[in-house]
């Protein structure tokens, strides 16, 4: 049935857009956590474990990111984990956002001069001390500019998770569309509010690299 | 648990995935050669242009990063057809992937504009060259060459995107994965053969641009 496209459609449209706000947000924690992980194995001493990071951010970088949503959400069901497209995009998405989220983290650590480390050393402090009191609180000024950078990629790309049937913006998208028969306004609406949710990131992002260069 | 995997069924239906395949390089290449056609066009516009071109040129690139390469596409797809426009799957991935590609184009090799200093551009005019002449060989190469590794890796993440295109039924790599799921039950093993086939295709892609680096560049 074709109905009108009118206000309620643009209020569906916004509710939606909550549900990309909350898959970016669950993706940025649990991808937050695995990058943190991964950028550490990164700069350890044991080559092995730096190996494994590697190969790691390697297969999600060299992949589409569609690719890994069906994975889990065909996968997960195969090794007994109940799934709805929930679940699966959460994983995927938070196993993506780490791999790139590593990478960021990674470089920030590797700008600090190994001088620092040295100093570190030279004071008597272990690998996590050094970490924890001289690298990290340097690192992290160098990393949020990125980090926001990355964010934004991050919930214009949850639109892909309307593919498994993740009832997000993009999703909500196609669902208005095929009962109003409106392609140009809605997809317009929603570019417009993915504007509005990324463009306010992209700008803060840019200030804070600017303040970062400015600061050095 | 317990569950036995099965690549043969998917194995039998290679010349439908080489086909895939094909189509996705096909499109990775238009789009990365008219992608950085108009970066370098709207970049040239962004750095030296007039006020009002270099802010339409601002406003096409920030609309493009901050909107969904998926939504792009229903746009060009779903949307264009009603004012008339009619695309097949094929030409509308082309079209989406092209425009975005263009602005991160632009942003990148704009970037590389602005490092070339002045005095060199002005070394360039009093040998007498033309202004395209200083444009092509004074600013755009020794542009290129710096941000050759940004571009390229633009360009890998563009070939990865390409998969997005199987959302409109475009007969790519990915495409294929579900339509091979649709004839095998496959599901797992199906999406496991393509993401290594793009493993692959993005390592051969990182060769292949080290390679060009070192014919282009390296001997200047």
């Amino acid at each position: 049935m074709i109905r009108e496209f009118g206000l309620i459609d643009i209020m569906y449209l916004l509710g939606a857009a909550r549900w990309t706000v909350a898959l970016a947000a669950v993706a940025f924690l649990g991808g937050g956590l695995a990058g943190l992980v991964i950028a550490l194995l990164r700069v350890t001493p044991l080559a092995p474990v730096r190996w494994l990071a590697i190969v790691y951010v390697q297969a999600i970088q060299g992949t589409p990111l569609l690719a890994w949503l069906f994975l889990f959400y065909f996968g997960l069901p195969l090794v007994g984990f109940v799934v709805n497209p929930w679940i699966a995009a959460a994983t995927a998405f938070a196993i993506y956002a780490g791999a790139f989220l590593g990478e960021i983290w990674r470089g920030a650590l590797a700008a600090i001069p190994p001088t620092q480390w040295e100093a570190g050393a030279s004071l008597g402090l272990g690998f996590l001390d050094q970490l924890r009191y001289i690298i990290v609180p340097q690192a992290v000024r160098i990393a949020i500019p990125p980090t926001v950078g990355f964010l934004v990629q991050l919930i214009k790309n949850t639109s892909l998770a309307a593919a498994i049937g993740f009832v997000e913006l993009t999703r909500e998208a196609q669902i208005t569309n095929a009962s109003t028969f409106r392609p140009m306004t809605v997809f317009v609406i929603v570019a417009a509010i993915y504007f509005a949710m990324c463009f306010p990131l992209t700008q803060w992002s840019r200030y804070l690299e600017r303040r970062l260069h400015v600061a050095r | 648990m317990g569950y036995r995997f099965n690549f043969r069924d998917v194995f039998a239906q290679q010349s439908f995935l080489l086909e895939g395949l094909l189509l996705t390089l096909q499109l990775s290449f238009i789009a990365m050669a008219l992608g950085l056609a108009v970066g370098v066009t709207c970049a040239a516009v962004r750095v030296y242009g007039p006020r009002p071109a270099r802010l339409a040129v601002a406003g096409y690139v920030e609309t493009i990063r901050n909107t969904p390469l998926l939504v792009q596409l229903f746009l060009v797809f779903f949307g264009l057809p009603s004012l008339g426009i009619r695309l097949d799957a094929t030409t509308a991935s082309i079209i989406a992937l092209t425009v975005n590609l263009g602005a991160y184009a632009t942003e990148i090799v704009r970037a590389g504009l602005e490092a070339i200093p002045r005095a060199q551009i002005e070394a360039g005019v009093s040998l007498g060259l033309s202004r395209l002449q200083v444009f092509r060989y004074v600013v755009l190469m020794p542009a290129l060459k710096v941000m050759y590794p940004a571009l390229a890796s633009q360009f890998i993440l563009l070939m990865l995107a390409t998969s997005i295109v199987s959302q409109i039924s475009a007969p790519d790599l990915f495409h294929t994965a579900s339509i091979i799921q649709s004839r095998t039950f496959r599901d797992f093993e199906v999406y496991i053969v393509v993401a290594a086939l793009y493993l692959g295709l993005a390592l051969a892609f990182r060769l292949a641009f080290a390679g060009l680096y070192q014919l282009a560049f390296a001997r200047r």
